[in-house]
């Protein structure tokens, strides 16, 4: 629908020069924001005027700009990702703002998240707890034509639900424990759903709960903010899931 | 020309890389241990390639400039990859595959890197299946296919709109584990600012820390460079934001050859640009045509009222349309390759039968995909397309059809490499999309993921040991040589001379004015006039950055103005070059379209007798015109024809 244009909005957000310096909100003003500019594009436009008047842009995460790379990770008004549903920073749109509006802007607030400059983040956690154990330990070469065994439709679909995650950590910002529960599972589903995957599924969930609980996300109380916010919709099923294979394989040990 | 060697083997085609994989060295497996590789960028290339030289028992460190491998764009191809797997039956087959990559690509590639591109694709969707990629399967729980430009079978594997997402997340699992056992160092937020070179070969890499600013010094035996392409020299363009070309560009500056770097790739399905705040370009994925309708309307005075919003797309009957794919190319329709739909959408654009605001765009719509199928079939197949689609325009795809215009998209031109995939630096390997290898003049949909997962996975891996046998005995890379002091001392001068630049305009101003040039005159159409106008605006544009750029923050701090610093100083070169390779291409082909060589009905013309050559680009030093080698394209398996998808 047609662009309309914001005239003024006035932009809080999160300073704080790197890990060690204590960080505070500092309110700027902007102007002239078109409804059809995505969110990015609106910190885009205030990071130059910034430039122009000698103050440090602000840092901030972003990569594609499509909603696939979870790059971008800023908690808006209170939500991540902001207003929106189903969406990455990246792909908020200004037309969710009113006119006049004061936009807060924070970093994901997670104590295995910390801040490496204003909005940034460090998420390698995330990545500690892949390499836990979230593959299939198969090399390159010599494995079998990709039709040698069917895989239910339903199954291969379930699993690509949970394949979707992109890892942004929004699921992690929003819950008050700071939980990785989402993130966790997400990966144990996609695998697990899958022939493939399914060898390894027992050692691989109980490696990467063990690992998660070592890096200092909180535990999981079922408040299903997680879901809620999560841009590509994964579902707290496979929460469920991931606490059946963690049982089974504690069980079995 | 002695410098180009590119080592293609004898004998027939299809037994080439099986005679080569035999007459090749093998590194043992005790010596694999004492070597080191470097490889920079984690995307399909990247990431397969790190991961399956790990495999093998290399020592391997793997950089890349994002906070994880996982992010490197990637991800964001939607579509699908080819193989030629015959799964359904249509007659497709490694010739076909072949010989469709080599026609799409308007005769500008090797036969023989190009059929064993095609050779190898099968293993590729076996080891991604095998990884627990989630692939679209049929109902017997088989894998399914679905069709893409330029050809006439169906060989495109796909998961949802996400598959380069899901195949970047198998070989980020498969780097992953690598990494977990020690055999991969990664080194996520480094970005690599220049190839360090010994006795004339690659020995390691400087590179910055950009969360401390600290310049930092690898070596290794070799160091592969897997950075994707440059397109973010037009500033808008599918890419991510923190794509670039830099390494490549230093790679060119130490001595490789940059090849072909005209031929980009103009995508013809993206979302129109909104205005001047836009900052990037979205894709709609080619599998849209599949099932939608690109057209215009057929009158002028309908154009000019959508143009006013004066009415929309569905007030408009059907005889009043005009879809003009259909029209043009019956056999193809609206399945033909990019760069003709392209050219096909600008052609209508440009005579005034644009539909939006600014008059740069068409339909792409659904509506009689939906009549026929339901909108059930059509939600599962692009379901995501049409989410993303609604989220950013505020229009429901499903009621109204989506509109698209052109948008740079991939670089098919980039450092030329030999069919081991080595550049003309001993030891210096570039995979994927930063080499020229395999696309010619234009790529087919869904075949990047190919070839960044062939070179990952299936060559480089083989080729890379004909090298390193004869490194066995060279000992771990010093980096405290003089050469590392040399080229950390030259990073850290660039950095600094930024930096004290102080000027009043940030970045991204020197960016958009790079970009606009670009486009009009680098862009869908070019002529040897506005080729010059390029060269001459960007001198002044790069004039104009060195002196008034302004780079805020610190040095040792993150600090992405002075990333993007860094590399829009490259962009401006490499636009440069851009223009010098188009001016020398006097003909049209694939991507690449000259207005002085095209046929009455305004198709591209090539020219064979003088243009069928790889233009192989050598640095000369700062300010010095590049040195312009040939290396000439033989076909002994395809017959050269005007391209026609008639």
């Amino acid at each position: 629908m047609a662009d309309k244009i914001l005239k003024k909005l006035k932009i809080k957000v999160w300073r704080q020069n790197n890990a060690k310096s204590k960080g505070k909100f500092e309110t700027y003003t902007i102007e002239n924001i078109s409804t059809g500019s995505s969110f990015l594009e609106m910190m885009d436009i205030l990071n130059n005027q910034l430039i122009e008047e000698g103050i440090d842009p602000i840092a901030f995460d972003h990569d594609c700009r499509e909603g696939i790379c979870g790059t971008c990770s800023l908690y808006i008004n209170g939500r991540p990702h902001g207003p929106d549903t189903e969406v990455t920073t990246c792909q908020l749109h200004m037309r969710k703002f009113k006119d006049g509006e004061t936009i807060t802007i924070e970093p994901w607030r997670a104590r295995a998240f910390p801040v490496i400059k204003d909005l940034v983040v460090d998420r390698t956690a995330f990545e500690k707890i892949l390499q836990a154990g979230g593959f299939v330990s198969v090399n390159t070469g010599g494995v079998p034509d990709a039709n040698t065994i069917p895989i239910n439709r339903d199954d291969a679909e379930e699993s690509m639900d949970a394949a979707a995650c992109i890892g942004c950590g929004a699921c992690v910002a929003a819950c008050k424990n700071s939980s990785a529960m989402l993130f966790v599972s997400a990966k144990v589903s996609h695998l697990a759903k899958l022939p493939q995957g399914k060898v390894e599924a027992k050692s691989r969930a109980k490696n990467m709960v063990s690992k998660m609980d070592e890096l200092g996300f909180g535990g999981c109380t079922n408040t299903q903010a997680c879901e809620a916010e999560c841009p590509k919709s994964i579902s707290i099923t496979n929460i469920a899931r991931l606490n059946r294979e963690y049982l089974v394989a504690r069980i079995s040990e | 020309m002695s410098i180009l060697e590119s080592k293609i083997p004898a004998g027939p085609l299809a037994e080439k890389w099986n005679n080569h994989k035999s007459a090749i060295k093998v590194v043992s497996p005790a010596n694999k241990r004492k070597l080191e590789i470097i490889v920079v960028g984690t995307g399909l290339g990247g990431a397969s390639a790190a991961a399956s030289l790990a495999e093998l028992g290399y020592n391997v460190k793997a950089f890349c400039y994002q906070d994880s491998p996982r992010r490197a764009h990637s991800i964001a191809a939607q579509g699908g990859i080819n193989a030629a797997k015959n799964y359904q039956n249509d007659n497709d087959s490694v010739f076909r595959l072949f010989y469709d990559t080599i026609k799409g690509g308007d005769y500008r590639a090797r036969e023989a890197n190009v059929y064993r591109l095609a050779e190898v694709s099968p293993n590729i969707i076996d080891q991604c299946v095998a990884q627990g990629v989630p692939f679209g399967r049929e109902y017997g729980g088989l894998l399914d296919n679905r069709s893409f430009g330029g050809v006439l079978v169906s060989r495109t594997f796909y998961a949802r709109g996400q598959t380069g997402q899901q195949l970047l997340i198998g070989a980020y699992q498969a780097l992953n584990r690598q990494i977990s056992k020690g055999n991969v160092e990664m080194f996520n937020r480094h970005e690599m600012l220049d190839v360090v070179k010994i006795d004339g070969k690659a020995r390691g890499i400087i590179a910055r820390d950009m969360v401390s600013g600290e310049i930092k010094r690898f070596g290794a035996h070799a160091v592969v460079v897997a950075t994707g392409g440059y397109g973010n020299v037009f500033f808008l363009s599918t890419n991510a934001m923190g794509s670039n070309g830099s390494a490549a560009w230093q790679c060119y500056k130490q001595g490789a050859l940059m090849s072909n770097p005209c031929f980009v790739q103009i995508h013809p399905t993206c979302i129109p640009v909104h205005g001047d705040q836009q900052s990037k370009l979205t894709l709609m994925s080619e599998s849209l045509r599949n099932d939608g309708r690109v057209w215009v309307p057929k009158k002028k005075e309908d154009a000019v009222k959508l143009q006013k919003g004066e009415i929309r797309a569905n007030d408009i009957p059907d005889e009043d349309r005009d879809f003009y794919l259909e029209r043009r190319y019956p056999s193809y329709g609206n399945l033909v390759p990019r760069d003709v739909a392209s050219r096909a959408a600008k052609e209508r654009c440009d005579e005034g039968f644009g539909v939006n605001g600014e008059g740069k765009a068409v339909f792409l719509d659904f509506k009689y995909s939906i009549e026929r199928l339901g909108k059930d079939v059509i939600e599962a197949r692009y379901g995501n397309l049409f989410q993303m689609y609604e989220k950013i325009t505020d229009v429901d795809p499903y009621k109204e059809p989506m509109m698209i215009y052109p948008a740079i998209h991939y670089s098919m031109g980039g450092t030329w490499v030999d069919y081991n995939l080595m550049t003309t630096v001993p030891g210096l390997y570039s995979i994927g999309e930063a080499n020229f290898s395999d696309h010619g003049a234009n790529r087919l949909g869904a075949s990047a993921l190919m070839q960044g997962l062939a070179d990952g996975y299936f060559i480089l891996p083989y080729t890379i040991g004909d090298y390193l046998a004869d490194e066995i005995m060279t000992p771990k890379i010093d980096v405290k040589a003089p050469e590392f002091d040399a080229a950390e001392r030259a990073v850290s001068g660039r950095i600094e001379k930024l930096f004290n630049i102080k000027g009043s305009k940030p970045v991204d101003y020197f960016h958009k004015k790079l970009g606009q040039t670009m486009w009009d005159n680098v862009g869908m159409a070019r002529n040897a006039e506005g080729l010059k106008k390029a060269i001459t605006d960007i001198k002044e544009i790069r004039a104009e950055f060195w002196k008034d750029v302004r780079i805020p923050g610190e040095l040792n701090n993150l600090n992405p103005e002075l990333e993007k610093a860094g590399r829009v100083a490259d962009f401006l070169d490499i636009g440069e070059l851009m223009a010098r390779d188009a001016l020398d291409r006097n003909e049209s082909c694939g991507g690449h379209f000259r207005e002085e060589s095209a046929t009455e009905e305004g198709e591209a013309k090539r020219n064979d007798e003088k243009f069928t050559y790889v233009s192989c680009w050598e640095y000369k030093g700062e300010g010095e015109e590049p040195t312009l080698h040939k290396e000439d394209l033989v076909f002994e398996n395809v017959k050269l024809t005007q391209r026609s998808y008639k």
